[in-house]
């Protein structure tokens, strides 16, 4: 199959999955009263990672055809020439390249320049959008359910099983996390699927131990009892009495851990095994520009602007959502 | 008391293993030692060339069997040579390992642990600052400037730090270093004040939280309701009993001092083990890094069970479960 048309899939899946979670969540009283107070103390921040998801979405489906162009476009590809390119460096909105005189191809439509390969600023920044959350929504689609799955069979189960799921665990966070990043990556090879892989092996660990201690506190209590005497069979026990009860916990973590994949994302572009077009790699990109003379910094400004305010808005929903959820937490205001 | 003990070092050194047996999986069976070669001497190098790279490095071995000497096997060979401290050669330029670490950890210390014995003090004190004035407006303006710190990625704060400060300012050399006493402050000084100003925002917010709760406790209220004024009451009915986590988190920091920061070192031109890893990744080198990896882990659990031993014998509350 073609690559275009995998990436299709696999965004398809992540749309259904979330419209999925949003539709089964708006079905119970407490989820919809908890969006509710959502929206009401955080409506910027909510509304700009909306925004983040928009572009992402826009840039998610590529298909060939329109125009002359053989290769597979998204729509945020299709707002742009398809020829908008020039031979290197131009200033935004210049009218000339930056080092000589000659003339570009598009005068003054560059609204944030151009890089080094001549590419506009402002396509590259966008289509980072879709790579970010990608990073994210990607890894945590292994992450959620490995982890939901070891943390509570063996905090149910006990026993040998627990010992072995515990072991693991430990043998995992043992290592030092960026350094076992790397090394998977290394050893599986580059690329966005390795990555996300690589991310889902050592960040499943802390999920997963977050499962398992609430599993073990879950069980005790007097519903998951009471349905044990009833004679409800142990996956019935896990589906309709523990997940419900731990999901507060898993959208929590998810969004927290979030923005800790797409920094450590930036972090791996560096080191030069990143993912092709994060905003990583365009911030990696601007370290040889600060030095020229004079300097560039629309390509680094444009993607550490991108970069903070994701993450900045995934950080103040994700602290929003634990005061909203989780009523044993402290209250962050 | 004694067997709690036994049973947390065998747990101890069972991780060990457990991060060998991990190790050995990903660096030999999902890697093949011929792959190795390959990245290392060329992707179209004749098969002698191979077997003789792979001779060199000692990897002309069967993986799990040998049926003339059963000991002489790759996974053998890899749990003692770790189990010694015996690294063997870099896959990248055959230099011994233990001895490029050996210069690599005193760079490294030398940038760790002032960032580490300057940054806890700071959280700590930042933090209790935002908790004497908890919810008030210097307390909430803390809380924002955290969360805007903990956004902003740790290579931006690099690039900017030696942007600023050393290209534009001209305060500090933009990298380098010189361990000679009298200029070595000259080079640290900007990775330190960078490492810290990235790091601060998410400690403040650690040590802040665990303040508030105990802000909340009944001893807290009591302290309060005897009169005791409040500056009183933080230090030493809060500051004292919010010590114990802090300890937790901060103790378990120390053996990643050693491990050195692999950002820092290697864009400020440190030639610590953090530089060393970077460069191992950058040449392909494969024995360097899984040493890195276990020497990190080895001092993390090394560390893990020096701190629940300490508790035992310290605090009479720690369930001997």
């Amino acid at each position: 199959m073609e690559s275009h048309v995998v990436s299709n899939l696999v965004a398809g899946l992540l749309v259904l999955l979330v419209v999925g979670a949003l539709v089964a969540a708006s079905r119970s009283d407490i989820w919809r009263e908890a969006g509710r107070q959502l929206v009401r103390r955080r409506p910027i921040a909510l509304a700009a990672v909306a925004l983040y998801a928009a572009v992402a979405m826009l840039d998610s489906f590529a298909w060939v055809g329109g125009g002359d162009i053989a290769r597979p476009q998204t729509i945020i590809d299709r707002f742009f020439p398809a020829d908008f390119q020039e031979r290197s460096y131009s200033a935004p909105l210049a009218r000339t390249e930056f080092y000589g005189d000659e003339p570009l191809r598009y005068p003054a439509r560059h609204l944030l320049g151009t890089d080094i390969l001549g590419r506009d600023v402002l396509h590259l920044t966008l289509k980072g959008a879709r790579v970010a959350l990608l990073i994210g929504g990607f890894t945590s689609l292994i992450v959620i359910p490995i982890a939901l799955l070891f943390g509570m069979s063996a905090g149910y189960a006990g026993g040998r099983w627990d010992a072995i799921v515990f072991f693991v665990m430990s043998t995992l966070a043992s290592m030092p996390g960026l350094l076992l990043l790397v090394a998977l990556i290394m050893v599986m090879g580059r690329g966005p699927l390795q990555v996300c892989v690589a991310l889902g092996v050592t960040g499943w660990v802390g999920f997963c131990r977050l499962t398992r201690g609430e599993t073990l506190k879950l069980r005790e209590l007097e519903f998951v009892q009471a349905a044990r005497a009833l004679g409800a069979t142990t996956p019935r026990i896990l589906a309709t009495h523990v997940l419900p009860n731990l999901a507060h916990l898993v959208l929590i973590t998810f969004v927290l851990m979030f923005s800790g994949l797409v920094l450590s994302e930036a972090i791996l572009s560096w080191l030069g095994i990143g993912i092709d077009g994060s905003w990583g790699q365009m911030i990696d990109q601007a370290r040889d520009e600060l030095a020229r003379d004079p300097i560039i910094v629309w390509n680094l400004t444009a993607a550490s602007f991108a970069l903070f305010g994701l993450i900045l808005s995934v950080n103040v929903v994700g602290d929003a959502l634990r005061d909203v959820l989780d009523p044993r937490t402290l209250r962050e205001r | 008391m004694l067997a709690y003990l036994v049973r947390r070092a065998l747990f101890g050194a069972g991780t060990v293993l457990g991060v060998l047996l991990f190790l050995f999986v990903l660096f030999f069976l999902v890697t093949a030692p011929e792959d190795i070669a390959r990245k290392s001497i060329g992707e179209k190098a004749p098969p002698e060339a191979i077997a003789q790279w792979l001779a060199n490095h000692g990897y002309d071995k069967p993986l799990f069997w040998n049926a003339e000497r059963p000991a002489d096997t790759l996974l053998a060979e890899h749990f003692r040579r770790m189990l010694t401290f015996d690294f063997g050669v870099s896959d990248a330029d055959g230099v011994p390992i233990t001895r490029r670490l050996g210069e690599g950890v005193g760079p490294s210390l030398s940038l760790t642990v002032p960032l580490f014995l300057l940054g806890v003090p700071i959280g700590i004190g930042l933090a209790l600052v935002a908790a004497f004035f908890r919810d008030s407006y210097i307390d909430r303006m803390g809380v924002v400037l955290c969360v805007l710190a903990m956004s902003v990625s740790l290579l931006l704060y690099i690039i900017g730090g030696q942007y600023l400060i050393g290209k534009l300012l001209r305060w500090f050399p933009i990298s380098g270093f010189d361990p000679r006493p009298s200029v070595i402050l000259r080079f640290l000084a900007l990775p330190l004040i960078v490492g810290l100003l990235a790091g601060v925002g998410e400690h403040v917010r650690f040590y802040r939280t665990v303040f508030l709760e105990e802000t909340g406790r009944d001893h807290v209220r009591t302290a309060r309701a005897k009169g005791a004024g409040e500056g009183r009451v933080m230090t030493f009915h809060v500051l004292r009993n919010a010590l114990i986590p802090i300890l937790t988190q901060v103790v378990l920091e120390i053996p990643f001092l050693f491990t050195g920061s692999l950002l820092l070192e290697s864009f400020f031109g440190i030639p610590g083990l953090g530089s060393i890893t970077v460069d191992a990744i950058q040449g392909n080198d494969f024995a360097t890094l899984r040493t890195m990896v276990y020497i990190g882990a080895l001092l993390f659990i090394l560390g893990q069970v020096l701190t629940d031993v300490s508790y035992t014998l310290v605090d009479p509350r720690v369930r001997l479960g």
